[in-house]
């Protein structure tokens, strides 16, 4: 049992170090739009999106599907941890614009 | 307009439930609106305070300062939530017995009135700074929707509060020996959801890396961003597809309230100057 949990430390590190290795996927947010708005990743992997938020306001990238809040300010930047997904599609959402900030991540 | 009173209301209802929830769970307590009126008031300063620092927030902890913000706050709101229950265990019968004789001061409660406060606090602060950071988006774009924008907020406030209130009234129409027993089964709840919950922003912040798999998917019953699933979200943590350690924290919360509540000395044996009183009854 504690080898195993070991062995599952040991694992999430690995994956976690592996996920880091890989650069960002850089998404922007101008006039309440995300570019691009559909972002492919790798499924069971998971990815980082480095969100550029162009606006002079905030927003928040909003998924729940993805299981994500995350608030960026304008003229700022956030770094969002998308976690190993199974393959299929998760739409997310610029909360505070919702009428034009929608975008959706498919894993595949 | 619209958007500012959907989102609003969405926001309100989110806090305005968990402050009914506490409100009926005080109910009887001396200097309770007073402590109530405190925690609405620091987290509507509060609010304003992460909204306007949202930015460097987020900067902090390799831009992971926004996630462990919402955890810890989240977890300080589990732990009061727990206090709460456990001391109420402990005090609840003596409380009840002085709730029916007339005149009497009841006394016991107030001590987790500053727990409560904290509760209502975080609950005020976190939905309370995205609705800051929602207006002040809209206002920032100036002119004509800002008009709009003070009635739809001021609709959405107003019937975010009627839905709290209608929880709270609902609540009071539990008869008073029930009561304890259902806002005590509700606290437990509300934490294990707020445990559950800053799991995920540990989680997305990088700090917990394991058992992140889903477990089940019930998006096909209830979505999370349905008004149910807001509702479910708030009262009892529901999520469409929890993952394993998500799981973990919610039963955990459950169980290790349980466990206290059953442990501590009933009749609140723990205050020496409570022994005099229970002479004269």
């Amino acid at each position: 049992m504690k080898n195993l949990s070991l062995f599952a430390v040991v694992a999430a590190c690995a994956l976690a170090t592996s996920s880091f290795a890989q650069a960002p996927i850089e998404v922007r947010l101008k006039n309440h739009r995300f570019t691009p708005n559909v972002i492919k990743v790798k499924a069971n992997q998971p990815s980082m999106i480095m969100l550029f938020n162009d606006d002079d306001t905030a927003d928040e990238f909003d998924s729940s599907s993805l299981k994500i809040e995350k608030v960026v300010a304008g003229h700022n930047k956030g770094a969002i941890r998308v976690r190993a997904l199974a393959p299929g599609k998760y739409p997310f959402m610029g909360e505070y614009h919702a009428a034009t900030a929608q975008g959706m991540v498919i894993a595949e | 307009m619209i958007s500012a009173l959907i989102i609003v209301f969405r926001e309100v209802i989110e806090a305005g439930l968990i402050v009914g929830i506490v409100l009926a769970a005080t109910a009887g307590v001396p200097h309770r609106s007073r402590a109530v009126t405190f925690g609405v008031g620091a987290g509507v300063l509060g609010a304003c305070v992460v909204a306007a620092f949202a930015g460097e927030l987020a900067g902090l902890f390799q831009g992971s300062g926004q996630e462990l913000f919402n955890a810890t706050i989240l977890l300080l709101a589990v732990s009061m939530l727990t206090w709460h229950n456990v001391w109420m265990a402990s005090h609840g019968r003596e409380m009840a017995r002085e709730l029916k004789a007339a005149g009497h001061k009841v006394k016991t409660g107030e001590r987790t009135l500053l727990a409560l406060s904290v509760v209502v606090g975080v609950a005020v602060l976190r939905e309370g700074s995205e609705v800051v950071l929602f207006l002040y988006g809209i206002a920032a774009q100036g002119g004509t929707s800002a008009s709009g924008m003070v009635v739809g907020g001021g609709l959405g406030l107003l019937a975010g509060a009627a839905v709290s209130a209608l929880m709270y009234f609902g609540l009071l129409t539990i008869p008073a020996g029930k009561l304890f027993q259902v806002t005590s089964g509700l606290i437990t709840l509300l934490a294990a959801g707020m445990a559950a919950q800053a799991v995920i922003f540990l989680q997305n912040g990088g700090w917990l890396e394991y058992f992140t798999a889903t477990v089940w998917d019930t998006s096909w019953l209830i979505k999370e961003d349905s008004i149910t699933g807001r509702l479910l979200h708030t009262l009892v943590g529901y999520s469409q597809a929890p993952n394993g350690a998500q799981l973990i924290a919610y039963a955990a919360t459950i169980l290790l309230i349980v466990i206290l509540m059953r442990m501590v000395p009933q009749g609140g044996q723990t205050r020496p100057q409570s022994a005099p009183k229970a002479h004269n009854a």
